[in-house]
C-alpha cells in the first residue's frame, strides 16, 4: 500500500475517533454529573440513564470503527507514522469538534493545550 | 474542582496508561494474531496481563465518562495525556529503557499543555445546548464550576 493510502487511514481513523468522543461526550453531559445523580437517585438510575442515550450507542459505534480502521491502518504504514498522526489529528479534531457541536468554550489556553499536546504525542510515538 | 473530580482525571490517567502497558506486555507474550486464526484472541485472553489490562481499561472508560459528565471534552483530553508523560517515564526509570532527546521534549510539551488547561475552566458549555428535548437541565447546572 502506498503513502496515499496510509494517510487516507489516518484520516479515517481520527475522524472516527473524534466523532466518537464527542458523541460520549455528548451522551454524558446529557445524563448529567453521574455522581449528583447516584446520590439522589442510586446506581441503577445512573446506569439505565447511561445506557439508554442513543449518542452513547452511535459513539460506541464509532469508537470501533475507529479501533478496526487503525488495525488496517497500521498494516499499511509504519506504527511510527500511524499511531502518532493519529493521535495528533484526533487531538485538534476534538478542539473543532467540541466547539462546533458541543459548544464549548475553546479559548486560546485550550487550543494551546491541544496544539502541545498533539505536538508532544508525535514526538514521543515517533 | 474537589478532591473527587481531582481523584476521577488521576484514575482516568493512570488506568489507561497501566492497562495500555499490561496489554502491550501481555500482547508482545502471546504473539501476533492472524485474522485467519482468531481462536488465538480466546488464547490471548486467558494471559493474565492482557485480562488484568482489559480490566483496567474498562475502569479508565467508567472514569473517562464520568469525567465528560462534569467537565468539557476540550478540558478532559488534554489534562489526562500525562498518561503517555507516566508511560515514557515508567520505561526511562523502572524498564530502564533509553529515552531520546526528542521523547524529552516531547514530555515537556505534554507538561505543558496539562498545565494549561488545568489552570482554566472545566465547564465552559451551556447546559441548554445540548440537553435534549424534554430533558431536565437542573442535573447539569452543578458541574458549572471551576
Amino acid at each position: 500500500m502506498n503513502q496515499v493510502h496510509t494517510w487516507l487511514g489516518i484520516l479515517v481513523v481520527a475522524f472516527a475517533s473524534v466523532v466518537g468522543d464527542v458523541l460520549l461526550a455528548r451522551a454524558m453531559r446529557e445524563v448529567g454529573d453521574v455522581h449528583d445523580l447516584w446520590r439522589r437517585h442510586g446506581l441503577w438510575s445512573v446506569v439505565s440513564r447511561v445506557l439508554s442515550n442513543p449518542n452513547l450507542s452511535f459513539g460506541v459505534a464509532a469508537m470501533a470503527v475507529a479501533f478496526f480502521s487503525l488495525l488496517f491502518t497500521l498494516s499499511w504504514g509504519d506504527v511510527s507514522l500511524v499511531a502518532p498522526a493519529a493521535a495528533s489529528l484526533t487531538f485538534i479534531g476534538n478542539a473543532f469538534a467540541a466547539r462546533v457541536f458541543l459548544h464549548e468554550r475553546v479559548d486560546r489556553r485550550r487550543w494551546i493545550a491541544a496544539v502541545l499536546v498533539a505536538g508532544g504525542v508525535a514526538l514521543l510515538a515517533g | 474542582m474537589n478532591l473527587r473530580k481531582y481523584l476521577v482525571l488521576a484514575g482516568v490517567t493512570v488506568f489507561a496508561a497501566a492497562g495500555d502497558s499490561m496489554l502491550s506486555h501481555g500482547m508482545k507474550q502471546t504473539g501476533n494474531i492472524s485474522l485467519h486464526h482468531l481462536q488465538g484472541v480466546l488464547l490471548a485472553l486467558l494471559n493474565p496481563w492482557v485480562a488484568v489490562g482489559i480490566v483496567l481499561l474498562l475502569a479508565f472508560v467508567v472514569l473517562n465518562m464520568n469525567a465528560l459528565s462534569w467537565a468539557d471534552l476540550t478540558y478532559v483530553l488534554p489534562a489526562t495525556s500525562f498518561g503517555y508523560v507516566l508511560i515514557a517515564l515508567i520505561a526511562r526509570f523502572v524498564l530502564h529503557e533509553h529515552v531520546s532527546p526528542l521523547r524529552w521534549f516531547g514530555i515537556a510539551l505534554i507538561s505543558g499543555g496539562v498545565g494549561f488547561v488545568a489552570g482554566g475552566p472545566m465547564l465552559t458549555s451551556h447546559p441548554e445546548q445540548v440537553v435534549p428535548v424534554g430533558a431536565k437541565p437542573a442535573t447539569l447546572s452543578s458541574g458549572l464550576e471551576s
